[in-house]
């Protein structure tokens, strides 16, 4: 063992609802790179923003240089050494490279005043370190991602960085832009600097580290030290074995008629003639990372994007769907992926949230709001779907987060429609309220309803789909039968080249 | 259950979001009172209803704006230019109901211009409205030449200056307006989606409510109680002017704000404005009956914007 750098005891963390980590031990020593591994909401980045300094943590101990620390803040953490480049790069992209890589360090003159010069010497020196050539009077939004990324890397040397965080540093960079950033990453290593790497891209993982750590449900699922591991392990460690058992048995099979036909859809951002077919009860996965297209196709089914081309075919006839209330007239309903900035009108009722899509069938003459048609259809909603509320004027913001997502279902169901498209329609609620949305899920297709079910959680793809797509980069990489949908065939489907 | 239906009165009155900003008007009146007493003669009170109902019909037009987050800064134009599109009608010998029709379309149609930028060429209000401001003054100025517009039939001014049951016809425009607006904001569809679009456009349009067509709407109505104002006041003053409106938006988005409707949008009520209103003309009214410097009135409504949104901060905490 050679000197520890950073040591992590027992760390835990919750949010409202959501154990986030729970007794994580973490350390990582100099010159080390240790890869990051594990599911979306498997807990890394709230690991990292622990470690950064974002967040404390709720119990356990933080050792740096063998020094018991509690972080205060982010600048906290890079003043003792720490630095973190998120995904999401943080500059002012008006500001010029160079004001940029000093912002809140800049170098003064005698008169206090900033002093372009010596800066201007020592940002030349840094970036021909890391041999990148920054037009450095460009402003920072104009430069590619690679070069921003290299901004935020010279910020964590002139910081004096000890310790690098990088969360999925390479996932908008090119082929060539990744090789060099591992060269400095390699460089960064031979100066001492230990980096820890979060990446979705496993032989990135095993190129790069040193070893891995991986995290699975906010625990620490497994690690390995890279030369001697398998990209099996490693994917078996990242789903886990146990099954869960309250996934709801589905009591039909789906019928073979087709509803929904998608053919060689393309679209904003990136959607690259997606293709496939939705039966009548069916329930259909689609799995993919984040940033594979999934929401992106959903918006683009209900119409609130355009498509670019293909076609949409809803039993057998050709349609446009170019709003959402036209796609809710065409029976197709969509709960959205977040569900307090996408789906609710937080400080409304439950009523007004619940009729929310149907104001025509509540409406009387004059286009006044029946109420005792929206009480029924209420309080209807809040008894099949148990939703624990005090009242039909509940404002949704005063309850639970499952309570809020059955809210929205509710909402969806009331427009009666044929094709109910969830996008992660479990994330942030409880284990009882899943297992709930999971039974609603499951009796819906009984009945006939036909489902697009998005979700990162794979454990509940595979439970509840009864075909799944497996998308990725905007493409769909395969269409998985009954019988071949397993975490690990869906897993080794996203990871092949 | 129970414990609403235990409730006092002054609880009950309490649980409305008015309920303070109501007091704080009563409070004030009586304030006014201690100081100037004729400020609760009948002639004074007729005169300053008057004033209050004005501010009231524009301010109402800025909430149903404000409540989906936005803000019209061209009701003072408008009003104006309104105004001189009916008089000019009027004056050249128009029969006096299609010269009224004439100023509403006026205000009708500038608001649609401006709801159809903001919504479909996605600029923002502010910007869109100021320009607005800018281009309805120019044209009055441009009409007029900077004169006043005379010879208003004499039929016609009692909408300005005649009473019916004792009350001055714009405040009874003013009552009607009112109801008619509450009734649209709480009992219909769209006041409903007006709400809606101010807690969360992008729920709202995701739960199939066509927001762009709802926000076009609403700059119209702002446009239309700007115009019914402008309107008034030529029969008020006997002239259209060409500086009539000049600032009626900082007064008529102060009237909102002390009303306690939120700038960010999704809560505000037409009760809370006509408050708001109330609380100005008061000031204003009692200021000039203390024989205060005129300058102070206008300092004074600015402690009181900011002070209204202080307590509405306080209060939300």
């Amino acid at each position: 063992m050679s000197e520890p750098l950073l040591v992590l005891h027992h760390i835990s963390k919750s949010f409202p609802g959501v154990k986030a980590l729970d007794n994580i031990d973490f350390h990582i020593e100099r010159r080390e790179v240790v890869g990051l591994l594990g599911e979306n909401g498997a807990g890394k980045s709230t690991l990292m923003k622990i470690i950064s300094g974002v967040y404390t943590p709720d119990a356990g101990e933080m050792y740096w240089q063998n020094e018991k620390v509690k972080l205060k803040s982010i600048m906290d953490a890079k003043e003792r050494g720490i630095s973190i480049i998120f995904q999401e790069l943080n500059n002012c992209p008006n500001l010029s490279a160079l004001e940029n890589l000093f912002l809140g360090h800049e170098l003064r003159t005698a008169a206090n005043l900033v002093d372009y010069r010596a800066m201007k010497r020592k940002a030349t020196e840094i970036f021909s370190y890391l041999d990148a050539h920054i037009p450095l009077d460009t402003p920072a939004g104009k430069l590619s991602v690679a070069l921003q990324q290299m901004i935020e890397i010279g910020k964590a040397l002139l910081a004096d960085a000890r310790l690098i965080i990088m969360d999925e540093p390479t996932s908008s960079l090119t082929d060539k832009e990744v090789q060099k950033l591992f060269q400095i990453v390699g460089e960064l290593k031979s100066r001492g600097i230990a980096v820890i790497f979060i990446s979705h891209k496993l032989e990135e993982v095993f190129h790069i580290t040193d070893r891995i750590v991986v995290l699975r449900d906010g625990r620490h699922a497994g690690e390995l030290t890279t030369s001697e591991a398998t990209q099996e392990e490693l994917v078996s460690l990242m789903v886990g074995r146990e099954m869960h058992s309250f996934y709801s048995k589905r009591s039909k099979e789906p019928s073979k008629e087709v509803i929904l036909r998608i053919e060689d859809v393309s679209g904003p951002p990136y959607l690259d003639k997606v293709s496939f077919d939705l039966r009548k009860g069916e329930i259909l996965g689609l799995a993919g990372l984040i940033g594979a297209g999934r929401t992106e196709l959903a918006l683009l089914l209900i119409g609130a994007e355009q498509k670019k081309e293909g076609t949409v075919l809803l039993q057998g006839r050709k349609v446009d769907i170019r709003s959402p209330w036209q796609a809710i007239a065409h029976g197709i309903a969509y709960l959205s992926e977040d569900r307090k900035t996408k789906s609710l009108i937080l400080q409304m009722p439950v009523r007004a949230n619940i009729t929310m899509a149907i104001h025509r069938a509540v409406s009387g003459a004059l286009g006044t709001l029946d109420r005792k048609k929206e009480l029924d259809i209420t309080s209807h909603y809040t008894r099949i779907l148990e939703i624990k509320t005090s009242g039909p004027e509940q404002l949704v913001n005063n309850l639970s987060g499952g309570n809020q997502q059955k809210v929205v279902l509710a909402k969806w169901l009331a427009t009666k429609p044929a094709i109910l498209i969830l996008d992660e329609p479990t994330r942030g609620i409880d284990v009882h309220a899943k297992a709930e949305v999971h039974r609603i899920i499951t009796e819906l297709a009984d009945n006939g309803t036909s489902i697009i079910l998005i979700s990162s959680e794979l454990p509940e793809i595979v439970a509840l789909s009864d075909r799944v797509v497996v998308m990725h980069e905007g493409k769909v990489k395969s269409i998985l039968e009954k019988d071949e949908i397993s975490q690990e065939g869906i897993m080794s489907k996203v990871f092949s080249a | 259950m129970t414990d609403q239906e235990h409730r006092s009165i002054l609880g009950r009155f309490f649980a409305y979001r008015e309920s303070a900003i109501f007091l704080a008007l009563v409070i004030l009146m009586a304030i006014v009172t201690v100081f100037a007493p004729n400020f609760m003669s009948g002639s004074n009170l007729y005169l300053v209803s008057r004033q209050i109902s004005f501010v009231a019909v524009v301010a109402f037009g800025e909430l149903f704006v404000i409540l989906t987050g936005g803000i019209d800064l061209s009701v003072g134009s408008i009003m104006g230019l309104s105004g001189v599109v009916a008089a000019g009608a009027m004056a050249g010998g128009q029969p006096i109901l299609l010269s009224v029709v004439l100023g509403l379309a006026t205000g009708l149609l500038l608001g649609f211009i401006n709801g159809l930028l903001i919504s479909c060429v996605r600029i923002a209000p502010f910007i869109v409205t100021l320009g607005m401001l800018s281009f309805a003054r120019g044209v009055i100025l441009i009409v007029t030449k900077g004169w006043p517009i005379t010879n208003i039939p004499k039929p016609f001014l009692v909408v300005g200056q005649g009473d019916f049951l004792a009350l001055p016809i714009p405040l009874w425009v003013m009552i009607v307006l009112a109801a008619l607006a509450h009734f649209v904001l709480s009992r219909t569809a769209f006041g409903r989606r007006t709400y809606a679009i101010g807690g969360n456009e992008q729920a709202t349009f995701l739960s199939g409510i066509n927001v762009r067509k709802i926000k076009v709407v609403l700059y119209m109505i702002s446009g239309f109680m700007a115009s019914v104002v402008g309107i008034i006041l030529i029969a008020r003053f006997n002239s259209a002017q060409a500086d009539t409106g000049t600032g009626w938006e900082l007064d008529a988005i102060a009237a909102a704000v002390i009303g306690g409707t939120s700038l960010s949008g999704g809560s505000g009520s037409i009760l809370g404005v006509i408050i708001g209103a109330a609380i100005m003309g008061v000031i204003r009214n009692g200021l000039v009956l203390m024989r205060v410097s005129p300058y102070w009135q206008t300092a004074v409504i600015g402690i009181i914007i900011v002070l209204a949104a202080v307590l509405d901060r306080i209060k939300n905490k």
